[in-house]
């Protein structure tokens, strides 16, 4: 058997993967479930409806996909340009430590004024984080995969340090956060009496807005055109270096924009635990969405339909959370391997 | 075709290919080839890029299937497109680019493969024995325990070589070998050679530097268009007859009207970079300058340098009466170069965007777009303009150009240099692998824009059409260019003598 590209692969065998990715993450999931002792089919009905069952349960994932689709995009944005940012966590981590730093008295004007100056220096703080490895990249061919992969540790332990030190709240009773924001810091809720945050609307801005940069700007078709054969973009006058550095630049300052939408839309501080891994998740949300920043917004609810679903069901029969882990692994495993199945077919010799 | 016996060489034949004809699609790569090699023969397949060697050797080591014809190894007829059944024959192939494990030893790396799977009793110390007795017996100096990671490139083809002889390889293919290797190294790979011959093995050597086939071969292939065009026992001819078999000497009267060279739009003085050693070259305008020469000698290394993609290290560049001081592809493209790149699919164009993203690579900035936003209805409008004015067979601009076949794909490309109304235009290879439709139609364009006062530069290997198309033709060999030659100056033999390295008087300086 032999593995054969195929050259021209229809809109049904592309939009395969992420439906097969998904279908093959409940055959495991349900396996898992059995062994635990569940009724595989009432571990997913609770998974559902703990994850849109009710007004609270499907704020709760709305809530939950906020910070997803921020660096979903971030990683897509990326990846599409062929930048490898794995260091989104660590981008992440860099807004809500501006909007902490920024926004707990540091300045005090309204909201109107604010929040958008917190928005933007949280997404200027992301964006030069990003940036140095990109450099990196452009002038000494340095894999940005290692640099910033590798640099979300030490952007970790220097937040635990800030939190331990200048950050560290005085009225937190020792803790390890830093001061709550004061309200004009703090971003309202769309509906008086929802628990959603603006945060999401402005997830869905940026999604939207990154589709129409992909699709009607000039900067679109040079990240496309450098993310597709950066030899061919090079021959054709396409300033190569640029392109990956203004790429750098959107895609760490989407992902910090996630860090300032937790903090000034959800927690109102910041803690060592603000992002479970937002970072890393962002690159499975990324991969289901096949990359494009509309599908983004459907993948990262349907990431944190699972873990919000998960933990409600846990609560309700026993089976432990982890099921939403493997899920979301066994469905980014099938995805790359479905992937492979929109490039080549099998042949028998 | 037809394989006559040879004097070099006695007995019956160890490998005996017969009809070989390959398709893919519509290309023929090779039709008809017949050969024998005889035990203790060297036999050098001799052919430009795209001739055809390397499917021919495809087919012999099982990795193709041919669509006609038979292969014998040691006259047994071997099952069709089985690689394994090649080697177990007794066919070893030391491939251009090696197929070593770095982090594994040289001892490692030559029984990995061999070894049956689920068999635990290899012993390292007899491995390596039968490796050192080996190396000594055929002179390969390498070490078995070394890592195969730290050894230069010379010592991991000697690895390769100690891999197929371990296998017991009676035929030894070599593909370009000397490709990668110093002279001194070349050296040694040939002494290796003629004590493997010496020894009774046989060998096939594909190459296109024509000292080294005369060095080491008792009898020379010549491939062409995928045909076996010629068969020379190396003491009955000479560099210069190679030469010009290998590139084709039917030389066809040319068809295009003698036109006064306008001034020099473009010239170089004495420019020295990557793989230029000291090139002085004019591009008068309404004229084609044929740049002729085997390729590898720094025909790519001139055109990246005019593109804005290899910077000139010393010597004055001018172009259009200026030296420009950053000179870049785009600089390039807005001082009115057009370019024609030798790989159409990965450089010229990419596989996976449609027609029209493709038509405005090069232009999308400056006429596709307004502050940043781009203006998708009137690129669209220019691509189909462009789809009919230069007769490219597609579905719609919305189709993706992979799906093009090359003669389209490269009339889009020839469409989108053209429309620019460039002055000076540089096309590398720009009809390798078209059908003769397409071929006739790039060279018309080219001739076209050459009347309407462009300055051409046209880089083929293949003689007839330089010498078919130029006003001017240089010959290039190792970074240095011939003087320019006017049509109908020169012959084939002396543009041979030329490509070979050995040309008449020294270098143009």
């Amino acid at each position: 058997m032999r593995l054969e590209p195929i050259s021209n692969a229809g809109p049904a065998r592309k939009l395969l993967p992420p439906v097969l990715a998904i279908l093959a993450s409940f055959v495991v999931a349900a396996v898992l479930a059995l062994v635990a002792g569940g009724d595989p089919f009432a571990v997913f009905g609770l998974i559902f409806k703990g994850a849109f069952g009710s007004k609270f349960a499907l704020l709760e994932t709305l809530n939950r996909a906020t910070p997803l689709i921020f660096t979903g995009l971030a990683v897509a944005v990326a990846f599409r340009a062929k930048l490898w940012n794995i260091g989104a966590e660590a981008q992440f981590y860099a807004g809500a430590v501006v909007t902490a730093a920024l926004g707990a008295g540091a300045i005090g004007l309204s909201s109107v004024f604010l929040l958008p100056i917190l928005a933007i220096t949280s997404a200027l703080a992301g964006a030069f984080i990003l940036l140095i490895p990109a450099l990196l990249k452009t002038r000494f061919k340095v894999d940005e995969v290692v640099t910033t992969l590798l640099f979300n540790f030490i952007f970790l332990l220097f937040v635990s340090y800030l939190l331990e030190g200048p950050l560290k709240d005085p009225m937190g009773m020792g803790w390890p956060k830093s001061a709550r924001l004061i309200p004009e810091a703090r971003l309202p809720r769309i509906v008086e009496g929802l628990r959603l945050h603006w945060g999401f609307a402005l997830a869905l801005i940026c999604a939207v807005a990154l589709y129409v940069i992909d699709r009607k700007t000039t900067l679109g078709f040079e990240m496309r055109a450098v993310g597709q054969n950066v030899e061919a973009a090079r021959f054709a006058g396409i300033p190569v270096t640029k392109v990956i550095l203004k790429t750098a630049l959107l895609s760490g300052g989407l992902a910090a924009l996630g860090g300032f939408s937790e903090v000034a839309g959800l927690k109102g501080s910041l803690t060592l635990d603000l992002s479970p891994g937002f970072g890393y998740t962002g690159i499975v949300v990324a991969m289901l969405a096949l990359l494009n920043p509309l599908g983004v917004v459907a993948a990262a609810l349907f990431v944190a339909a699972i873990f919000v679903g998960a933990d409600s069901m846990s609560r309700a029969i026993g089976v432990p959370t982890y099921l939403a882990d493997i899920m979301l692994a066994s469905a980014l495993l099938m995805m790359v391997l479905a992937i492979l199945f929109t490039k080549f077919r099998i042949r028998r010799d | 075709m037809q394989a006559f016996e040879t004097d070099a060489g006695q007995g019956e034949p160890v490998l005996r290919m017969t009809g070989i004809t390959k398709r893919f699609g519509a290309v023929t790569a090779n039709e008809d080839v017949s050969f024998a090699l005889q035990p203790g023969e060297v036999i050098a397949l001799l052919g430009e890029n795209g001739a055809g060697k390397t499917t021919l050797m495809n087919i012999l080591f099982g990795q193709y299937a041919p669509d006609e014809g038979s292969v014998e190894v040691f006259g047994e007829t071997l099952p069709r497109g089985n690689p394994r059944a090649a080697l177990s024959a007794g066919v070893g192939m030391v491939h251009q680019h090696f197929t070593l494990a770095g982090n594994l030893t040289v001892w490692e790396n030559i029984v990995l493969g061999t070894q049956p799977l689920g068999k635990l009793s290899l012993s390292p110390a007899a491995v390596r024995a039968r490796i050192t007795a080996l190396a000594q017996k055929f002179h390969l100096k390498v070490d078995p325990n070394a890592k195969v990671g730290k050894l230069t490139v010379g010592e991991r083809q000697r690895v390769e070589i100690l891999k197929a002889l371990y296998r017991k390889s009676r035929i030894l293919i070599l593909d370009e070998p000397t490709a990668v290797l110093t002279p001194q190294e070349t050296d040694d790979l040939f002494a290796t050679l003629r004590e493997a011959v010496a020894l009774g093995l046989s060998i096939i050597f594909i190459s296109h530097k024509l000292h080294e086939v005369m060095a080491i071969s008792h009898r020379v292939l010549v491939l062409r268009h995928g045909r076996l065009v010629a068969e020379r026992a190396v003491t009955d001819t000479n560099r210069e007859e190679l030469a010009a078999l290998m590139v084709g000497s039917e030389v066809t009267a040319p068809d295009i009207p003698a036109m006064p060279a306008g001034p020099a739009l473009l010239s170089l003085r004495d420019v020295h970079a990557t793989g230029l050693n000291g090139v002085t070259l004019d591009l008068p305008a309404g004229q084609i300058t044929g740049l002729a020469g085997v390729s590898g000698n720094g025909q790519a290394a001139l055109f990246d340098l005019i593109s804005g993609l290899n910077p000139v290290r010393s010597g004055a560049f001018t172009i259009l009466g200026q030296t420009p001081a950053h000179w870049t592809p785009r600089a390039a493209l807005e001082t009115g170069v057009g370019r024609i790149p030798e790989d159409r699919h990965t450089t010229g164009s990419i596989a996976d965007f449609d027609l029209t993203e493709n038509a405005i690579l090069e232009t999308y900035a400056t006429k596709f777009s307004r502050k940043g936003w781009m203006n998708w209805g009137r690129a669209r409008a220019a691509t189909e303009h462009l789809i009919a004015t230069y007769d490219v067979r597609c579905p719609g601009p919305q189709t993706r150009i992979r799906l093009l076949s090359g003669g389209n794909m490269q009339k889009l490309i020839l469409g989108r240099v053209l429309e620019e109304a460039p002055k000076i235009i540089l096309a590398n290879q720009p009809v390798r692998g078209l059908d003769i439709g397409a071929v006739n139609y790039v060279h018309g364009r080219l001739a076209a824009a050459r009347e309407s006062g462009a300055a051409v530069l046209l880089i083929s290997e293949d003689l007839e059409e330089i010498m078919t198309l130029s006003d001017r033709i240089h010959v290039i060999s190792e970074g240095r260019l011939s003087p320019a030659f006017a049509r109908g100056s020169v012959t084939v033999a002396e543009l041979g003598k030329w490509m070979a390295g050995d040309g008449e008087g020294s270098h143009a300086a």
